[in-house]
């Protein structure tokens, strides 16, 4: 089944030619319009006109989320402030949020690109799917929410939480497809064994969309076999608009309708293309955005590309399972964090050292996040209850800039290991 | 300060293996002698509090080797080796409204005591004195 037949079956060629149409009115549009690329271009010194094939596009000059950072909030936008309909924001890399604006072709191009995901897994107007992603600030809740409904399903908007009432409606209203994080799936799974509910045999549950953190294909077979639902993997960030993207029922990658979106897959180290197949950090340019429009952006996803057409009958470039970061960005929870997040906030807290070591497990279905921090000499105190408050204090702090509750533990000054040249600071044990 | 406050080192400890050594490693090089200690602790870390011959050098020795140290202020109650005699002492201070916040038991030659952290040493030593009840003075550990 298809969504829009003729953009996801075009031959490559056809494609190609498109993409290049869509790049040029991009260039020309953003050289005229907009200080920042029209800043970055003159200094890089490349003109829109010396963009003659797709493969120029490597003239362009790279953007980074430092970019979206320097012009928070609302510089990067290209459109009038009339025109923009929603805001999404995630976390920064220090204390500074991402905000995306989106206009009203925007949200209809990223629903577009979700109707096409869910076609082709088979999710439909027959469907009823509870979207378990957080609503809000977070693209996931609204973003999955939309591409729903654009294909007709009935959606039910649990959000995040409330587990055991999560597992009532999916009984009483035969939910079939369900939206959220792989480690929620499987809180659910585990919340519905508890409660004697077998989601095999007393649900409608047959299909899930989990994305916004990473997994894997061990942990697809265990829910799948669980469960007997077929599980499908689905990307997306926020500064392209939010989950967008899934694999087809082939499951041989995730399609990137070309129409939307250009993938490059370049060596982190040279900026130079990899060949189809070979791993290398992801580069996005995405075609149709109009609020905050995103070229050659270093999305610092590990990944590998296709070309070659699916047997599914998509022609569109398709996309491995993201391997890793090319950066030091951890998710924890379907939540990013960035180390640099961690050490601005230590450097708010007067009564800790700025050294730092952060360990992150997986228990059961959730990330657990331990932060060891020094304290300072002069606020050790004899009493346990004073260092117990202060290390709350401290997990408090953190909560507030990280959103994610972090453990403290409290260590001597100069017991942390220091770092002569590059820093390991980040200890993942998380085994997924 | 009478002689009947005694200054107590509190030195903290991580709580994982062989940081305890680490720290009496330090006692043994700067040649420090403790003469009564306890150990309380939490899930990660722990606190070290120990009585020991020269307080006040004592301290800047292990300042000195990087640890965390802190002078605390603490009393010796003497308790006689017969029911009742804990009893006392903690009814005198708890009529006086004193707070006892932790303490620990000691026994030597001379006898048995426990040494207490209160939330006003001065009012305790004061109170104690005028129950009766023999105070362990710090020259006498």
């Amino acid at each position: 089944m298809f969504w829009n037949p003729r953009m996801e079956c075009m031959p490559r060629e056809d494609l190609e030619k498109m993409q290049y149409i869509e790049l040029k009115k991009l260039i020309n549009n953003l050289y005229s319009f907009n200080q920042f690329y029209h800043d970055r271009m003159k200094a890089e010194k490349v003109h829109p006109d010396d963009i003659k094939t797709l493969s120029d596009i490597r003239k362009l000059p790279f953007m980074y989320k430092q970019d979206l950072r320097d012009n928070y909030p609302t510089k990067m936008f290209t459109v009038p402030n009339n025109e923009i309909v929603r805001y999404h924001v995630s976390s920064g890399t220090s204390g500074k949020p991402t905000l995306v604006g989106y206009t009203r072709d925007d949200l209809d191009y990223w629903s577009e690109a979700l109707a096409r995901s869910f076609t082709s897994i088979g999710i439909g107007p027959e469907d009823t799917m509870q979207v378990s992603y957080g609503y809000g600030l977070f693209t996931g809740g609204l973003g999955a929410h939309y591409g729903a409904e654009k294909v007709g399903a009935t959606v039910l908007p649990t959000s995040t939480g409330n587990t055991e009432r999560q597992i009532e409606l999916m009984q009483d209203l035969e939910v079939t497809a369900i939206a959220c994080t792989p480690s929620y799936f499987i809180h659910l799974m585990d919340t519905a064994k508890k409660m004697g509910v077998s989601i095999k045999n007393d649900t409608k549950l047959r299909v899930a969309t989990l994305g916004a953190e990473p997994w894997s294909e061990s942990m697809r077979q265990h829910i799948e076999e669980e469960t007997g639902i077929k599980a499908y993997d689905i990307y997306g960030t926020s500064e392209m608009a939010g989950p967008m993207f899934t694999e087809c029922e082939k499951r041989e990658g995730i399609h990137i309708p070309a129409d939307i979106m250009y993938v490059e897959i370049i060596d982190p180290e040279t900026g130079e293309p990899c060949n189809d197949d070979d791993k290398g950090e992801m580069v996005v340019t995405m075609l149709k955005k109009e609020a905050m429009p995103l070229v050659r952006y270093r999305i610092k996803d590990i990944t590998s590309i296709t070309h070659e057409p699916c047997e599914c009958g998509r022609t569109s470039p398709r996309i491995g399972r993201i391997s890793g970061r090319s950066d030091d960005m951890l998710i924890i929870r379907g939540i990013n964090v960035f180390p640099s997040q961690i050490e601005y906030t230590l450097l708010q807290i007067p009564e800790v050292e700025n050294q730092y070591m952060i360990y992150v497990s997986r228990e059961g279905a959730l990330d657990r996040m331990r932060l060891q921090v020094e304290i300072k000499p002069e606020v050790f105190s004899d009493k346990i209850e004073d260092m117990i408050k202060l290390r709350s204090h401290i997990e408090s702090e953190l909560k507030k800039y990280l959103n994610i509750a972090v453990e403290v533990e409290l260590n001597a000054p100069g017991d942390l290991p220091r770092f002569e040249g590059k820093a390991k600071r980040v200890i993942d044990n998380r085994v997924i | 300060m009478t002689d009947e406050i005694i200054t107590q080192l509190s030195i903290f400890v991580n709580n994982e293996p062989g940081r305890l050594a680490a720290v009496a490693s330090i006692f043994k090089d700067c040649k420090i002698n403790m003469k009564a200690c306890n150990l309380a602790e939490s899930t990660e870390f722990g606190i070290l509090r120990a009585i020991v011959d020269d307080p006040e050098e004592s301290y800047e020795k292990i300042r000195a080797k990087g640890a965390i140290v802190r002078k605390t202020e603490i009393i010796g109650v003497a308790i006689g080796n017969a029911p009742g005699s804990l009893f006392e002492a903690a009814d005198v201070l708890g009529k006086a409204n004193i707070n006892i916040e932790y303490g620990y038991a000691y026994s030597a030659k001379g006898g048995e005591g426990l040494f207490i952290r209160v939330d006003d040493p001065q009012k305790a030593v004061t109170a104690l004195k005028a129950a009766g009840i023999k105070l362990i003075k710090g020259s006498e550990i």
